[in-house]
């Protein structure tokens, strides 16, 4: 292994190492995707048999697909945020920032934990959907796969902003970790088409790789056909969020070395 | 041959001079102590020595690398001990030893974690969380942690604060052996006058950021005619008495 991948796997261990002493770490990564997917499939059973029909049959794997995909982008994003924060509330970065890690690899490392924390938050929902609510997320196709790779960059890209605000705001900013994400969602259409909102919007939602991925959800769901446009226009929007993210963490790491704010956040 | 070459070292946040430009060697093999009071820029100097903090001006040369241009190579080389920066307390003592172990990119990570064990008296404590040890026990992990990668710099932030005597004569006894085996340079920072006499080769005094006498602790003594460090300390904390000219 390079050196570069040893201090990646050096940083993951750290983490990894966590969740073989706690069983209560474990389960809270799937507490939340579990209880979500639980009020929404509940929500589309009734809604099923009020409306009847392959319409409302339609518009419940519609929701249950939202529920999950949008998961997969607010799961990315804690996963990464919160793998920081731990560093912070262990008072550790102090160490960390003196050994040749790099910042890059420190980035890889984060994004490859936020990987692990999606997929084993996600995957015990993915299955209750099956289960109890007879929706198989992945008969959406191979498609899924470039779904998820999107959901994904763009919850890593929201949570280098987040850790870029903490490093220039301290503790103060830690909330967003939490929180900053829901902003999103109400133009993201995770449940609806962006043509439902107020024309002023639209132009927002379609600056997210969220609403083309959702857009294109909806499209297999509903014609049973893939729009590879929105596709690319999620990857493209992607690489400029993603690009974004990436110089702003990179300016914040910085100017935190200047102000010495290495030496003391979190306080 | 110096192990660090600091050149007019300034550090400026706003209108605060917390390091006025200092310049000193360290060389080789020797134990440097920086001694001062609190706000005196040691903390400042040893943050800017491992890259934490972006100097205003001057340069530092580590272990022949510009820390500008080329820090990662440096610090790769050296390590850091701070009772004020913890490890992860819910990781085992082992399991904190193995993450900085890839993250110095140690060979042979097993058998230097059992080295380390056994060195410093750690072989029981292996298994137990770094948040439950003792001050004492959490010293000699912090210790474990700054000699894994056999650094050729060790910089030593107050490692005997709130240690009791006899674990801190432990740890200083344990430190001056290491040095004479090792051959490792040491930067140490300490408001333990006992320590900086037994342990340094040279000091440097800073008051307000500034390197204001050094030399070696016996010069120091013979020049302001004091019997120990603390008297030399408070004179010059207190401008209480000039020294004698070197």
């Amino acid at each position: 292994m390079s050196p570069g991948l040893r201090r990646v796997w050096g940083l993951m261990y750290r983490h990894l190492a966590l969740y073989r002493r706690s069983w209560p770490r474990l389960l809270e990564l799937a507490y939340w995707p579990v209880l979500q997917m639980c009020i929404w499939g509940f929500t589309a059973t009734f809604l099923a048999k009020r409306m009847g029909g392959s319409i409302a049959t339609t518009a419940g794997a519609a929701l249950l697909g939202g529920v999950l995909l949008w998961e997969v982008t607010l799961r990315s994003q804690m996963g990464m945020s919160i793998s920081f924060l731990e560093e912070i509330w262990s008072r550790n970065l102090g160490h960390i920032f003196v050994s040749p890690l790099r910042p890059r690899e420190l980035i890889a490392a984060l994004i490859a934990m936020s990987f692990i924390r999606m997929a084993a938050g996600l995957l015990p929902a993915i299955l209750l959907a099956w289960a109890f609510y007879a929706f198989n997320l992945f008969a959406l196709g191979p498609v899924l796969v470039l779904f998820f790779a999107n959901l994904m960059i763009m919850g890593w890209a929201v949570a280098l902003g987040v850790v870029s605000l903490v490093l220039r705001h301290g503790a103060g900013a830690e909330p967003l970790a939490w929180g900053v994400l829901f902003g999103l969602a109400p133009f993201s259409a995770v449940f609806y088409p962006v043509s439902v909102l107020p024309g002023f919007l639209q132009p927002i939602a379609l600056a997210l790789p969220t609403a083309h991925v959702f857009e294109g959800m909806r499209g297999i769901l509903l014609d049973g056909t893939v729009h590879w446009h929105h596709l690319a226009a999620a990857f493209g929007l992607n690489a400029v969020w993603m690009g974004g993210a990436v110089l702003l963490f990179m300016h914040q790491f910085q100017q935190a070395r200047i102000r010495g704010a290495l030496m003391n956040i979190g306080e | 041959m110096n192990a660090i070459q600091v050149r007019d070292l300034t550090k400026r946040y706003d209108r605060v001079l917390a390091v006025d430009a200092i310049s000193f060697t360290a060389p080789a093999g020797a134990t440097v102590g920086l001694l001062g009071g609190n706000g005196a820029g040691k903390t400042t100097t040893i943050a800017m020595l491992l890259g934490l903090l972006v100097p205003t001006a001057g340069s530092i040369e580590v272990l022949g690398h510009d820390m500008a241009r080329d820090r990662f190579a440096a610090l790769a080389r050296m390590n850091f001990s701070s009772p004020y920066v913890s490890l992860p307390a819910r990781l085992t003592v082992e399991q904190n030893l193995r993450v900085y172990g890839h993250l110095y990119n140690v060979a042979g990570i097993d058998h230097r974690i059992g080295e380390l064990a056994g060195e410093l008296d750690l072989t029981d404590l292996l298994d137990r969380p770094a948040g439950n040890l003792s001050a004492g026990q959490k010293t000699r992990v912090a210790l474990a942690k700054a000699l894994i990668n056999r650094p050729e710099l060790l910089l030593l932030d107050e490692p005997t604060a709130s240690l009791d005597p006899d674990t801190g004569d432990w740890v200083r006894t344990w430190l001056e052996r290491y040095r004479a085996e090792s051959g490792c340079t040491i930067l140490l920072a300490s408001h333990n006058m006992a320590e900086v006499e037994r342990l340094c080769t040279e000091v440097l005094m800073l008051k307000q950021g500034r390197v204001v006498d050094r030399g070696s602790p016996d010069d120091l003594l013979s020049r302001y005619g004091r019997e120990d460090m603390e008297e030399v300390f408070l004179d010059i904390a207190r401008n209480r008495r000039q020294a004698v000219p070197a």
